[in-house]
C-alpha cells in the first residue's frame, strides 16, 4: 500500500510518462538519422561495392563501347588507389581519398548491350538483380540510355549515362535517378551553327540523312533549327535504319536533289559507312548551285574519324571533349589512359571515366550510398578539373553544363590519332539553355524503390 | 527526273549483283546436293576476312622505339615502318594499294578447301536427313565460324580501302553524251557489278559448256541414273560445294571496300539471299540471278523519297512484300521446278 502510494505520485507518473515517450518515440529517430540499412536497392554490406557497366561491345557503336570499358577499368583502379590517380588529383572540389568509396573497394560487372535498347535493359536488370550493382553506367546510344535510365528509376538505382547525345535523355525522358555528363544535340546545334554560317555562308540547301531513333531525331531537329536560323533551306530529311550498312540507296537521291550540303546525323559505324560511301559517290568533288558540295557531321568522335580515314578531312562537327586540349585535367587523363592502353582516350572514354568518378565523389560527399542522398549531392554540384572547364550538374534536368568543342577533320594528321582539329571551344554560357524547353519530369527520389 | 530514276536503277543493279552472287552459290548447293545451307552467309564472311587477312599480312610493320620523341602520354614514341614496301619497294606499295582485288589469289584456294572440307567433314552426313536438321547443323556451323572470326579479328568492322585509282565516282552521264556531273556513280560499285557479271557468266558457262558441267547438270536432274552410268557424281557434287564456297568468298572479298566487314556480315546477307532464292525458285540458277536483280532494283526504287512519301516505310519491307506476292501467285517462285522441296 505504501509502495503503491509512493509509486503512483503525480510527479512520478509524469516523469515516467515523459521518459517513456522520449525513449520509445524520439530517441530511435535521433540514433537512426543517416542510417538506411537494408532500406534501398543493393545496399552494400561487405567490403566491396559493385558498379554495373552496360557496354555496347558489339553492334553499331562497339568501338565506343570498348573504349568506355577501358576507361571504367581505369577509373576503378584510380578509385581504389591504384595507378597514378588520374583525374582524382585534379578534380576540385573532391571528397575522394583513393581508398574506394566510403572505405569499400570498388568492383564491377559488365554486360554487352549490343547497341540495342532491349538488350541494354535486360543486361542492366541482370546486373542489378543478380550481381547487386549499386550504380549502372555506360551505353553509347541514346536509345539504350533512355531505356536503362527508366529502368533504374523503377528499381531505385542511380544511372550515370555514358555516351548519349539525344535531347530526350535529359529532356522529355529525364529521370531523377539518371545523370548525363555528355553534351546534347541542341548544344551541338548552338555551337556548330555559327561556324557553318561563317564557313559556308547563309545561302545553302541542306539534305539530312538521319539515324532513325531518338538521338537521330533530336539531332536532326537541332541542326535544322540551327541551320535554318542561318537562312539555310532544308531540302529533305530522310530517316535511315540504325546499322543499315549500305547507305547507297539513300545517297543516290541526294545527288540530284538540289542540295549543296549533306548533313549526316549518324554516329559510330553508321557514320563511318555513310560518310565513306558519300565520298565514294563523289560528293566532296561536286559543285552544286555554283558552290562546293559540303558534308557536315554534327557529332564527331575520334574513333569514328579514325575508321573513316582520309574521308573525314576538312569536315566540321562537334565533340564533347578531345585529348588534344591543354588543361590540367585533359593532360592528366590522356597521360594516364595512354600509359595504360598505348592510345589516347576517346570522348566516350572520357565521359565514362568522369561519370564513374563523379558518382564516387557524390557518395563520399553524401556519406552514404543511399540513392536519394547521392542524388542530392549530384544535383546542382559545381566542379572543375575534368577537362571541360567549370561544370555544373544542373539540378533541373541532370544535364551537365560545360564548354563544348567545334572540331574539324585534320587535313595533315601527324599520327593515326591526330584526326581532329579543335576549331573553337564554345563557352558554357553560350550552350546553356532553359531546361523547360524539352519538357519532361524527373519524378521523385523518395521513397527509394526497393529492387 | 530521268537522272534520278537512272541513278536508282544503277543502284538497284549494283545491289542486285551482290544479292545474285550470294544467292547463286546458295542455289548451286541446293540444286546439286539438296542441302539448305545456312552456313552460306558465313562463307561470304570468311571470304571477306580473306581480304582482311591478306591486307594485314601486307601491312605488317617493324616497330622501333625512339627515346628522343615522346607521345602525348609521355611514353617513348613508336616509329613504324612498313615491311612489304621495305622488301619489294614500289611493287610492295602497289600490292598494298590493290590488296582487295589481289586477295582473290589466296581466297580461291582457301575457300575451295573450306568448302570441300565442310562438305566431306560434316554436310555429307546430312544428305538423307530432313531439311530441318540440315538447317540446324549448317546454322550451327555459321555460328562457329562467326565466333572463330570474332576471336581472331575482334568484334568491330575492319575498313578495307579500295585501290586509289578506283576511288571516287565515274561520270556516266558525260560518258553517255549527257550533261556532265549529273549522273555520277562510284567506280568501285561499277567494278563490283562487272565482277558479279563475270562470275555469274563464268559459272553458267562452266555448267553449260564443259563436260564436268554437263555431268553436274545431269546429276541435278537425275542423280541416281547418272550414278548408274558409273559416274562418281558425289565427287563432282563435292567440288560444286567447293565452287559455291569460292563464289560466296569472292563476293565477300570484293564487297569489303563498300562495307567494312565484321564477323556478323554474313548473317546480314543470309536472310536476304534466302528470300532471293525462294523468289527465284528453289534450285534454279537463272531464278536466283533474276530474283537478285529484281529485288535489288525494287529495294532501290522503294528508297526514293517520292515513293516513301506515298507509302511510308516501304523501303524496309519491299523485299518481303514482293516475296509474299510472288509466292502467292507463283508458289514455286519465278523459275521453280515441279517436285523441288515438295515431297
Amino acid at each position: 500500500m505504501t509502495l503503491l502510494k509512493r509509486g503512483l505520485s503525480r510527479r512520478r507518473v509524469l516523469q515516467t510518462g515523459m521518459a517513456g515517450i522520449i525513449g520509445t518515440g524520439v530517441m530511435p529517430a535521433i540514433f537512426t538519422k543517416g542510417a538506411w540499412a537494408q532500406e534501398f536497392c543493393n545496399n552494400p554490406t561487405g567490403d566491396t561495392v559493385t558498379f554495373g557497366l552496360n557496354l555496347p561491345l558489339t553492334g553499331a557503336y562497339a568501338e565506343e563501347g570498348a573504349d568506355e570499358q577501358k576507361a571504367y577499368e581505369l577509373a576503378v583502379q584510380h578509385l581504389n588507389g591504384e595507378g597514378d590517380g588520374g583525374l582524382i588529383n585534379v578534380l576540385t572540389p573532391t571528397a575522394l581519398k583513393g581508398n574506394g568509396i566510403l572505405g569499400k573497394k570498388v568492383a564491377f560487372v559488365t554486360s554487352d548491350s549490343q547497341t540495342k535498347s532491349d538488350v541494354a535493359r535486360a543486361g542492366a536488370t541482370r546486373m542489378i538483380e543478380r550481381d547487386g550493382a549499386i550504380m549502372v553506367t555506360g551505353g553509347s546510344s541514346s536509345g539504350e540510355a533512355v531505356a536503362v535510365q527508366s529502368l533504374c528509376q523503377e528499381l531505385g538505382v542511380i544511372f550515370m549515362a555514358g555516351l548519349t547525345h539525344s535531347n530526350d535523355t535529359t529532356g522529355k525522358d529525364k529521370r531523377r535517378y539518371g545523370f548525363r555528363h555528355f553534351f546534347n544535340a541542341y548544344q551541338s546545334g548552338i555551337g556548330l551553327g555559327p561556324v557553318l554560317g561563317q564557313e559556308y555562308g547563309t545561302d545553302r540547301r541542306a539534305y539530312h540523312l538521319t539515324a532513325d531513333y531518338t538521338w537521330g531525331w533530336t539531332q536532326e531537329e537541332s541542326m535544322k533549327a540551327a541551320t535554318e536560323a542561318l537562312g539555310w533551306e532544308t531540302v529533305e530529311a530522310v530517316r535511315t535504319p540504325l546499322g543499315a550498312g549500305d547507305f547507297s540507296q539513300f545517297l543516290t537521291p541526294v545527288l540530284n536533289s538540289g542540295a549543296d550540303v549533306l548533313i549526316l546525323n549518324h554516329y559510330g559505324n553508321d557514320m563511318v559507312n555513310s560518310l565513306t560511301q558519300a565520298v565514294q559517290f563523289g560528293m566532296r568533288d561536286r559543285q552544286t548551285n555554283g558552290k562546293n558540295f559540303e558534308i557536315v557531321v554534327p557529332l564527331f568522335s575520334e574513333l569514328m574519324a579514325k575508321g573513316a580515314g582520309a574521308n573525314i578531312k576538312g569536315i566540321f562537327g562537334t565533340s564533347n571533349w578531345h585529348w588534344n586540349l591543354q588543361d590540367p585535367g585533359t593532360v592528366a587523363f590522356t597521360k594516364s589512359f595512354g600509359a595504360a592502353y598505348g592510345a589516347p582516350p576517346s570522348q566516350a572514354a572520357h565521359t565514362a571515366y568522369v561519370q564513374a568518378l563523379l558518382y564516387a565523389d557524390a557518395c563520399e560527399r553524401a556519406g552514404t550510398f543511399y540513392p536519394p542522398e547521392v542524388i542530392k549531392a549530384l544535383e546542382g554540384h559545381e566542379f572543375d578539373g575534368m577537362g571541360n572547364g567549370p561544370t555544373l550538374y544542373r539540378a533541373e534536368d541532370h544535364q551537365c553544363m560545360k564548354n563544348i568543342l567545334v572540331v574539324q577533320g585534320n587535313d595533315n594528321p601527324t599520327s593515326e590519332y591526330d584526326v581532329l582539329n579543335i576549331v573553337q571551344e564554345v563557352d558554357r554560357e553560350v550552350v546553356t539553355y532553359d531546361s523547360a524547353i524539352f519538357g519532361g519530369d524527373l519524378g521523385p527520389a523518395e521513397p527509394a524503390p526497393l529492387c | 527526273m530521268f537522272d534520278v530514276i537512272f541513278l536508282q536503277f544503277l543502284n538497284g543493279l549494283d545491289k542486285g549483283a551482290a544479292y545474285a552472287l550470294i544467292a547463286l552459290g546458295l542455289t548451286l548447293v541446293f540444286g546439286t546436293l539438296g542441302v539448305v545451307n545456312f552456313a552460306h552467309g558465313a562463307l561470304f564472311m570468311l571470304g571477306a576476312f580473306c581480304a582482311v587477312l591478306f591486307r594485314q599480312l601486307l601491312t605488317m610493320e617493324t616497330i622501333t622505339i625512339d627515346p628522343t620523341q615522346l607521345s602525348p602520354w609521355g611514353a617513348p614514341l613508336e616509329v613504324r615502318a612498313p615491311l612489304v614496301q621495305a622488301w619489294f619497294g614500289d611493287f610492295g606499295a602497289v600490292l598494298v594499294n590493290y590488296s582487295v582485288p589481289a586477295s582473290i589469289i589466296i581466297t580461291i584456294p582457301i575457300m575451295l578447301l573450306v568448302g570441300i572440307g565442310l562438305e566431306r567433314g560434316i554436310i555429307k552426313h546430312f544428305y538423307k536427313r530432313p531439311h530441318a536438321e540440315q538447317i540446324l547443323v549448317t546454322f550451327g556451323l555459321a555460328i562457329v565460324a562467326q565466333e572463330l572470326i570474332k576471336s581472331f579479328f575482334g568484334p568491330n568492322p575492319i575498313p578495307q580501302p579500295m585501290p586509289s585509282d578506283l576511288r571516287g565516282a565515274a561520270d556516266i552521264g558525260a560518258f553517255l553524251g549527257m550533261q556532265a556531273n549529273v549522273i555520277t556513280y562510284p567506280i568501285w560499285r561499277l567494278v563490283y557489278f562487272l565482277f558479279s557479271f563475270i562470275i555469274i557468266g563464268g559459272v553458267f558457262a562452266f555448267l553449260q559448256f564443259t563436260t564436268f558441267g554437263m555431268v553436274v547438270r545431269a546429276g541435278m536432274a537425275d542423280r541416281e541414273t547418272v550414278g548408274l552410268l558409273g559416274i562418281n557424281i558425289d565427287k563432282r557434287f563435292t567440288i560444286m560445294f567447293g565452287l559455291a564456297a569460292v563464289v560466296a568468298g569472292l563476293a565477300g572479298v570484293m564487297y569489303t571496300p563498300l562495307l567494312p566487314p565484321n564477323y556478323h556480315i554474313g548473317m546480314d546477307f543470309l536472310v536476304l539471299s534466302f528470300v532471293v532464292v525462294v523468289v527465284g525458285g528453289m534450285g534454279s540458277l537463272p531464278g536466283a540471278v533474276a530474283a537478285g536483280f529484281l529485288l535489288g532494283i525494287l529495294q532501290s526504287f522503294a528508297s526514293m523519297t517520292q515513293v516513301k512519301a506515298l507509302i511510308p516505310g516501304i523501303d524496309q519491307v519491299i523485299i518481303y512484300l514482293v516475296a509474299v506476292v510472288i509466292l502467292l501467285v507463283l508458289p514455286r517462285g519465278l523459275f521453280g521446278r515441279r517436285g523441288v522441296m515438295e515431297a
